[in-house]
């Protein structure tokens, strides 16, 4: 793979932060984006704007052709078996409180839904509220001390009742990946469905849906080299259209009088209102872009990266890990005795290195390891090891100045 | 010496720092001098959470002079706390409520009194002004 070619495609890595080049290690909040991508939301709003699906005039269509094109090309990427089983969201969050009200709201009191300790706030919080509304039971699949879920448990908590099993294909926090496979097959097996929260995993491994098996899987535009405030859930046809609507409005109706509304089909009835139409617009480009690498390629130039950085951090005097899985992403969390990680944070900012420091919304992992929060080092394919042999030179530059 | 004049001090003294990494070293050190907050006060109600960091406010009134005694269990952030509590303290209830902090944003330190930056800072200049409010007689 040619590095120096990829980061040519994405201008933001020639900016300076004060006054010296940027280090990017913050890709698990958010990738940078390549030119096509940036060009793409342009043009649209340069040469294309208008609303789709009721216009007759020329640019409304125009636009709606580009609109649906990209969701032909994320069901093709993704191996979807129909293109209206991909649902256009504002990104993970929004895709997971679709699943967590529509999905929902076919539960009743006795039924469960089973998530993980390693799961992010957002695959928390709208399963809580879920079991708040409808007196559901919440079920957790634990975690051991290297970061890897404790599947034999999870065997156990499987039962009739389970309705739902939300869970997290790779940890944003500690880079685990998880075997999905086996938790989708055992939940399947008791008539459960899977939902898989993909927002750490597309950038960096080939994800097939109908391989997977799943029945949801959702993630963001933003995290895949796409613009902010867009992502997806793809779900199977079958179970989308036995869900009610989760939001009331436009596009999403067949006809409305004031006493009664029928809804349109898929994938409209969930896509309620004026959508974000150059962030899909966007994302189909941005999906394009995958396209045109090798993912094992990417993967394995990923690993060498994750590699070095985890033996050159190693010989840091004081330094701990966390996240330890046999297989994990480009993810490194760390602590180094007596720093706190926003220190560490803020100093690594003025030498123009970019990292993540606190809970990284995941504070159940946290408390699991008796920590506030760690300094999150995440790696995408344009970055390199120089950049890595930067980052430790700073490290050992602050950690005198820090320590007593 | 007033507020604004303890708040010049503080420019002129950061004015001879051309490199952030010498700046910082500077408040790291004020932080590591930061006299501390006594444990019996390092309770859940003078706790302020951050996202990133978190900070302990004590605040007394003697003779109608504001006393202030913090803590944090980030440096940088306690280095920014002393050069807070060294302007404000001492000087009447008043004044401490009526002071803006200009001087921070003068110096460059202005990220780390931002809403967004979750520190615990933003709400302990605020706490230190509601209790020289309460202070006010």
């Amino acid at each position: 793979m040619n590095i120096k070619a990829i980061r040519s495609q994405f201008p933001i890595l020639e900016e300076k932060i004060h006054g010296k080049p940027l280090v990017y290690f913050d890709n698990g909040a958010t990738t940078q984006k390549p030119l096509s991508v940036i060009q793409r939301v342009n043009d649209y709003y340069s040469k294309e704007n208008a609303n789709i699906h009721r216009g007759v005039h020329t640019l409304s269509q125009e636009a709606t052709t580009a609109y649906e094109n990209a969701r032909n090309t994320i069901q093709e990427y993704l191996g979807a078996k129909q293109s209206h089983e991909i649902l256009f969201t504002k990104g993970t969050t929004d895709s997971i409180n679709l699943v967590a009200f529509s999905f929902g709201e076919l539960l009743n009191a006795d039924d469960e839904v089973i998530i993980s300790a390693m799961e992010h706030h957002s695959n928390i919080v709208p399963w809580q509220m879920l079991c708040e509304r409808k007196g559901c039971k919440l079920r957790v699949i634990p975690m051991n001390e290297k970061g890897e879920l404790e599947l034999d448990v999870y065997d156990t908590l499987l039962s009739e009742k389970t309705k739902l099993v939300a869970v997290t294909h790779i940890s944003n926090a500690l880079g685990t990946v998880n075997n999905v496979e086996h938790i989708i097959e055992k939940a399947h097996a008791v008539g459960a469905k899977v939902l898989i929260d993909g927002a750490q995993s597309i950038q960096h491994i080939k994800v097939n849906v109908q391989d997977l098996g799943c029945d949801f899987y959702a993630f963001s535009g933003h995290k895949l080299f796409g613009p902010t405030g867009i992502g997806v859930l793809y779900g199977k046809e079958e179970i989308l259209n036995q869900m009610p609507p989760y939001q009331g409005g436009g596009d999403m109706i067949k006809e409305v009088t004031l006493e009664k509304t029928t809804y349109n089909e898929l994938p409209h009835k969930f896509e309620a209102g004026t959508p974000n139409i150059a962030g899909g617009i966007g994302l189909g480009t941005a999906f394009e872009f995958l396209n045109s690498l090798n993912m094992e390629d990417v993967l394995k130039h990923e690993q060498e990266l994750l590699n070095y950085a985890t033996e050159e951090l190693s010989k840091i005097e004081g330094i701990q890990f966390y996240g330890e899985a046999e297989e994990k992403t480009s993810v490194i969390s760390f602590l180094i005795d007596g720093l706190h990680p926003y220190d560490v944070g803020t100093l690594l900012d003025k030498m123009g290195i970019a990292v993540r420091t606190g809970h990284h919304c995941t504070q159940p992992i946290m408390d699991q390891f008796g920590i506030p929060g760690t300094i999150r080092a995440s790696f995408a394919l344009y970055n390199t090891k120089e950049e890595i042999d930067l980052f430790i030179a700073a490290l050992n530059r602050i950690i005198p100045i820090l320590q007593d | 010496m007033s507020i604004k004049e303890k708040e010049q001090e503080i420019i002129d003294e950061f004015a001879i720092y051309e490199d952030w990494m010498d700046k910082y070293e500077y408040i790291i050190e004020l932080g590591k001098e930061l006299p501390l907050i006594e444990e019996q006060y390092k309770t859940e109600d003078r706790l302020i959470k951050g996202c990133q960091s978190q900070v302990w406010l004590n605040a007394e009134c003697i003779d109608n002079k504001m006393n202030f005694t913090a803590d944090s269990d980030a440096i940088i952030t306690k280095g920014i706390i002393a050069l807070l509590i060294r302007v404000v303290n001492d000087e009447s209830p008043e004044d401490v409520a009526r002071s803006e902090f200009k001087f921070i944003k003068e110096i460059g330190l202005q990220e780390h009194l931002s809403p967004t930056r979750s520190n615990g800072l933003v709400s302990m200049v605020k706490d230190m002004k509601l209790n020289a409010l309460k202070a006010v007689k």
